[in-house]
């Protein structure tokens, strides 16, 4: 197996509070990684930090080799995020938010036609195809956003809380497209649902306090914790002071 | 080339939202018409066509602010622009992407102001071509308040700065709705020490002929637009490399 992301000491302070304390993570390539913890745990921190979005305070992480501190161009080549908040041009249609997005990474016109083509029919949305963004439900304006973060044929996607808010259909149908990614792509998805990072991940992090208190599968955490359920471990683990991954 | 497709979308953001058509191109069309027709019926000469016309023109670009200012201020609000900053969009190509597609909306805004004009009685000569040109600097100027205003503050805050405060501050001051010299003293000092009655000026001897008094007014439109537009560019380039957007 690759190593796709490796971080050592990722640390990042804003003034006299650290965000995230000296992270220490390594994922693999084709693994979907589930960073878990509540409200302020660091998570989204730790995103913007991989995605070249926030320069750490010191520690570095290498994605495929490069470093978000050294080479952040290199990095964002190759690496796509769909953030926390919907992120789509509003008054784009839908397959023109998506030429949009191949077109940055690259693409042009002709290619990117083509790979909008081919994320409307992965994604469901060939029925809205000409419908502007703003139109759209939570729902699909959520997918919408993870396939203009796929569009780029992305070694790396970063998913940050790709669900919240979202009713439960619609997470069940987001769940089923980020299931098909498995293996393909390196995921690194952020949550605070537990049954999502369950059913999804291949391991957890468990984050608190802009700590990585542990990392494993949900089957490791809880035999770790000597708990029935993740959510048993999360808590143990996430109100344990001194613990750490 | 990827800012070319960001301008594009830009381009399609601004022209597809009702509001900026009705503020860009309505708005200014009917104080002509609403202004030419009290001209008609009052014995002074206070809206002759070509007086009113250039200051309508520099009004309506004041609006540049608005479009400019509320697309990058929404971006950031919505998540947008933190999915482009993680993409390999150089600084470059986000100040080109948002400042080249509203340079041709501005200069269409002040050619339908002038056609407008020509129904109104103005004269059809190569001078009106002139005066379009004459008013690129002050288009450059009122793009850059937006881009600077966006970079800064919220979609609301630029509504009511660009919106409300400058349109207001930017036609009281240039001398479009009553001769600066009747008022004079202190209130023409501060009028002549900014750049739009400057701009009116330098329009309005474009569009009499009077070219040697272009320049004289035109250097004030062109400093300030160089300053702002590079104080804008240098706050953006800081803001992209910041953690807070």
């Amino acid at each position: 197996m690759t190593t796709a992301i490796q971080a050592t000491d990722l640390t990042k302070k804003y003034g006299a509070k650290i965000a995230v304390d000296a992270l220490n993570l390594s994922v693999e390539q084709g693994e979907l990684f589930a960073l878990l913890g509540v409200n302020g745990a660091g998570k989204t921190t730790t995103i913007k930090m991989l995605t070249c979005l926030s320069r750490p305070t010191s520690g570095d992480a290498f994605l495929l080799g490069d470093s978000v501190v050294s080479a952040p161009g290199a990095v964002k080549e190759k690496t796509n995020v769909s953030p926390q908040e919907t992120a789509v041009a509003p008054n784009l249609s839908v397959k023109e938010n998506l030429e949009l997005i191949a077109q940055i990474y690259g693409s042009d016109k002709r290619a990117a036609r083509t790979k909008a083509d081919e994320m409307l029919s992965v994604f469901g949305l060939t029925g809205v195809t000409g419908d502007r963004a703003k139109t759209l439900s939570g729902g699909m304006q959520r997918r919408l956003s993870i396939a203009m973060a796929l569009i780029s044929d992305p070694q790396i996607l970063f998913l940050d809380e790709p669900t919240l808010g979202l009713d439960v259909l619609a997470r069940r149908e987001l769940w089923a497209a980020i299931e098909e990614l498995k293996g393909r792509v390196t995921i690194v998805l952020t949550t605070h649902y537990m049954d999502e990072a369950e059913a999804l991940s291949d391991r957890i992090g468990i984050m608190s306090e802009g700590e990585l208190k542990a990392v494993g599968t949900s089957a490791e955490l809880m035999s770790k914790t000597g708990t029935r359920t993740l959510e048993d471990a999360f808590v143990s683990l996430a109100t344990e002071p001194g613990v750490r991954a | 080339m990827r800012f070319l497709a960001f301008a594009s979308r830009n381009r399609k953001e601004l022209l597809r939202d009702p509001l900026n058509l009705a503020f860009g191109i309505g708005f200014p069309v009917v104080l002509l018409f609403l202004l030419s027709a009290i001209q008609a019926n009052i014995p002074v000469s206070l809206f002759r066509i070509a007086r009113l016309s250039p200051g309508v023109a520099v009004f309506g670009l004041s609006f540049m602010s608005l479009f400019s200012g509320t697309l990058i201020a929404k971006d950031r609000t919505t998540s947008f622009l933190m999915r482009l900053f993680a993409s390999p969009l150089s600084a470059s190509d986000f100040i080109l992407g948002y400042v080249l597609p509203l340079l041709p909306i501005a200069l269409a805004q002040s050619a339908i102001c002038f056609v407008t004009s020509f129904f109104l009685g103005l004269s059809v000569n190569a001078n009106v071509l002139l005066a379009l040109a004459v008013l690129i600097p002050t288009a450059i100027l009122f793009i850059g308040i937006g881009l600077l205003a966006g970079t800064v503050f919220t979609d609301k805050q630029v509504g009511a700065i660009c919106g409300a405060l400058l349109t207001n501050v930017a036609a009281w001051l240039s001398g479009t709705w009553f001769d600066l010299n009747l008022v004079g003293g202190a209130f023409k000092t501060i009028a002549y020490l900014l750049p739009f009655a400057h701009a009116v000026d330098a329009t309005r001897a474009a569009i009499a002929g009077d070219y040697a008094s272009i320049l004289p007014h035109l250097w004030w439109v062109i400093g300030y637009a160089v300053a702002v537009a590079g104080i804008a560019i240098v706050v953006f380039k800081r803001k992209m490399s910041s953690d807070s957007m």
